[in-house]
């Protein structure tokens, strides 16, 4: 287990230090960076004097070992527009995020999961279609088209809600909706399948064999079993979730960390854009790891099989 | 998966491998829309009424013309500028057609061979290449692709070029894997026994193997690749402005949504869902069709 671990471990920081290089290597291919890391507007001798005091005059490699020196103490830069260290400006913007991001995955569980069920327990039938449907339009509608329908609707037409900001649990409700389908229609999907997976074992057929009423079967003894993997994916997917609102959060003005890298690209910020792709890749390398470390722990033939 | 097409034995009737046209699952009208939505990329100079734009600033948000205040002459009406919303969906429609076709085959042309090479030769080659697969996964691909388009500029050719950097990671993934149990096969082992490089084995027998994942993949991505570059031009950091493209579209009609300009953003954005949506029901069919082994994608 200990080795397992410790190679799990290997492989993410392997895949951290890739990261880091495309990263820094991206950067300086597509041109000089000082481009990049002077403000809008600078002059030759303020280029110059960035290139001296990020040192990118010197080589490649040294200039490669500061960087990730810089990375390992959380220095990320400080942003142009905001004048603050893209560090703390992040951990900022990160709770309206989670904020966000929670409420968005609640409502997809809320819906995915027993619309999952009822399309698996009724297979083939009008709910089975409905859900499918539902699925179907989740993945293929751009989340900011939706956004947009929504303020139309709720705000311009009926009043309902308000179009953007924050600060009330109104104000949640639209963008959470956006973001939530897409993921509530990948719950949807998965709790199918799985929850079929299930019905059709021998353990169900036993319950079944035992005169259990339906509900029981479904509700007590399948639902259990088929919940695991859709779980697993919800915990991965609230990362994923902070880090693709990008969309959602401008259509909506939520100030998140999505917005927060809209506003580095649009105000060529480039610090803050660079900054939020790196943390966003930590954290999700991060529960990669953790997933499989508590994966490994609950079932031994992967520990093996590694 | 029947043991005749396991066994890769080619299809006795040729008319017989049309009869699914016929056939009670077949998308045809997916197949359909994405036929007029081609057609009307290609023909965009012809069909379209307008320069899509050049507008007049006297003829600004005109409704469609089935509404009060719309005009026949701009059946679709006209945005901000003046331009008319039907030509400019006409020649969209060309901008993602040929950003999504390009960058499907261009990231599925870089991942199947990344993808073979790392199967095949397998040793540090396929840890190079799977490592950093992994590390460019691990990234969000629209994160990845706003901070690409951050370091280059916004053009059409960057945006193809971005998507294409950012998707091959998943042809490479799937492709490997079906490699290393094609390798394991009979024909291959023959392959070497008879004495073919390592290139002409690649090239020849296994690269028509995984032809047909990389298809279905390839159709599954086209809905995922016109969504990520319609979010790219609403952010502003795709397809440049004035050029019309359907997440231009949208962002310019952002503005004039809380006043009930309707038509600028439904338009474009039905287009967009249309698009998608066909590809993806597309895609769905091609994967039971083609590859029964990704039927649990």
């Amino acid at each position: 287990m200990k080795q397992y671990i410790v190679k799990r471990c290997g492989y993410s920081l392997l895949s951290l230090f890739l990261l880091s290089l495309t990263i820094f290597f991206f950067v300086r291919v597509t041109g000089d960076p000082a481009t990049l890391l002077a403000e809008p507007g600078a002059s030759e001798a303020d280029i110059a004097k960035i290139h001296h005091q990020f040192g990118l005059d010197r080589p490649l490699v040294v200039q490669y070992a500061l960087f990730m020196f810089k990375l390992a103490q959380g220095d990320l830069g400080q942003s142009f527009y905001y004048q603050t260290p893209v560090f703390e400006l992040y951990f900022s913007r990160l709770p309206n995020s989670l904020l966000l991001a929670v409420v968005a995955m609640t409502f997809s569980l809320l819906v995915g999961i027993p619309s999952g069920i009822l399309a698996a327990v009724r297979v083939g039938t009008f709910w089975d279609s409905a859900g499918k449907l539902f699925a179907l339009l989740g993945l293929s509608l751009p989340s900011f088209f939706v956004g947009l329908l929504m303020i139309l609707f709720f705000t311009v037409y009926l009043g309902w809600l308000p179009s953007s900001g924050s600060g009330t649990p109104l104000h949640l409700v639209m963008p959470a909706f956006a973001l939530g389908w897409y993921f509530a229609a990948a719950h949807m999907r998965l709790t199918r399948s799985s929850m079929l997976e299930v019905l059709g074992s021998e353990y169900i057929k036993l319950a079944r064999l035992k005169g259990l009423p339906q509900a029981l079967v479904i509700g007590k003894h399948a639902l259990k079993n088929a919940l695991i993997p859709v779980l697993t994916l919800a915990g991965i997917n609230l990362v994923l979730m902070i880090n693709v609102a990008v969309v959602v959060e401008t259509v909506f003005a939520w100030p998140g960390v999505g917005r927060l890298l809209y506003e580095g690209v649009s105000f060529r910020d480039f610090p803050v854009v660079q900054g939020v792709v790196i943390l966003g890749g930590c954290m999700i390398v991060g529960v990669n790891l953790l997933v499989d470390i508590v994966y490994a722990l609950i079932d031994p033939r992967i520990r093996l099989e590694a | 998966m029947s043991t005749s097409t396991e066994l890769g034995v080619l299809p006795a009737r040729l008319p017989a491998r049309f009869s699914f046209i016929r056939a009670r699952d077949f998308p045809l009208i997916p197949l359909l829309i994405l036929g007029i939505i081609a057609f009307v990329a290609v023909f965009a100079d012809v069909l379209a009424p307008y320069d899509p734009e050049i507008g007049s600033l006297s003829a600004r948000f005109h409704p469609p013309f089935w509404q009060a205040k719309g005009h026949i002459d701009h059946l679709l009406g006209t945005d901000h500028l003046g331009r008319d919303v039907l030509s400019r969906l006409i020649f969209g429609a060309r901008v993602s057609m040929v950003v999504g076709f390009t960058a499907v085959i261009f990231a599925g042309v870089v991942g199947t061979t990344l993808g073979i090479i790392s199967g095949y030769l397998g040793g540090w080659v396929d840890q190079l290449i799977m490592r950093v697969t992994d590390a460019w996964l691990a990234l969000p691909a629209l994160t990845f692709a706003i901070f690409l388009a951050a370091i280059v500029g916004p053009s059409e050719m960057n945006i193809v070029i971005i998507l294409a950097l950012v998707y091959w990671t998943r042809y490479a993934r799937i492709v490997r894997g079906e490699v290393l149990s094609l390798k394991e096969r009979e024909f291959v082992r023959l392959a070497i026994v008879a004495g073919c490089s390592k290139m002409t084995i690649m090239r020849r027998h296994i690269l028509p193997n995984v032809v047909n994942s990389a298809i279905v993949l390839a159709s599954l991505m086209l809905g995922v690749v016109i969504v990520a570059e319609a979010s790219l031009s609403f952010l502003g950091i795709g397809v440049p402005p004035p050029k019309p493209a359907w997440g231009v579209m949208l962002s310019d009609g952002k503005q004039g949504l809380m006043v009930g300009y309707w038509w600028l953003t439904v338009l474009p954005g039905c287009c967009i869902m249309l698009m998608v949506l066909s590809a993806n029901l597309l895609g769905d069919w091609l994967r039971v069709k083609l590859d029964p082994q990704l039927r649990q994608l």
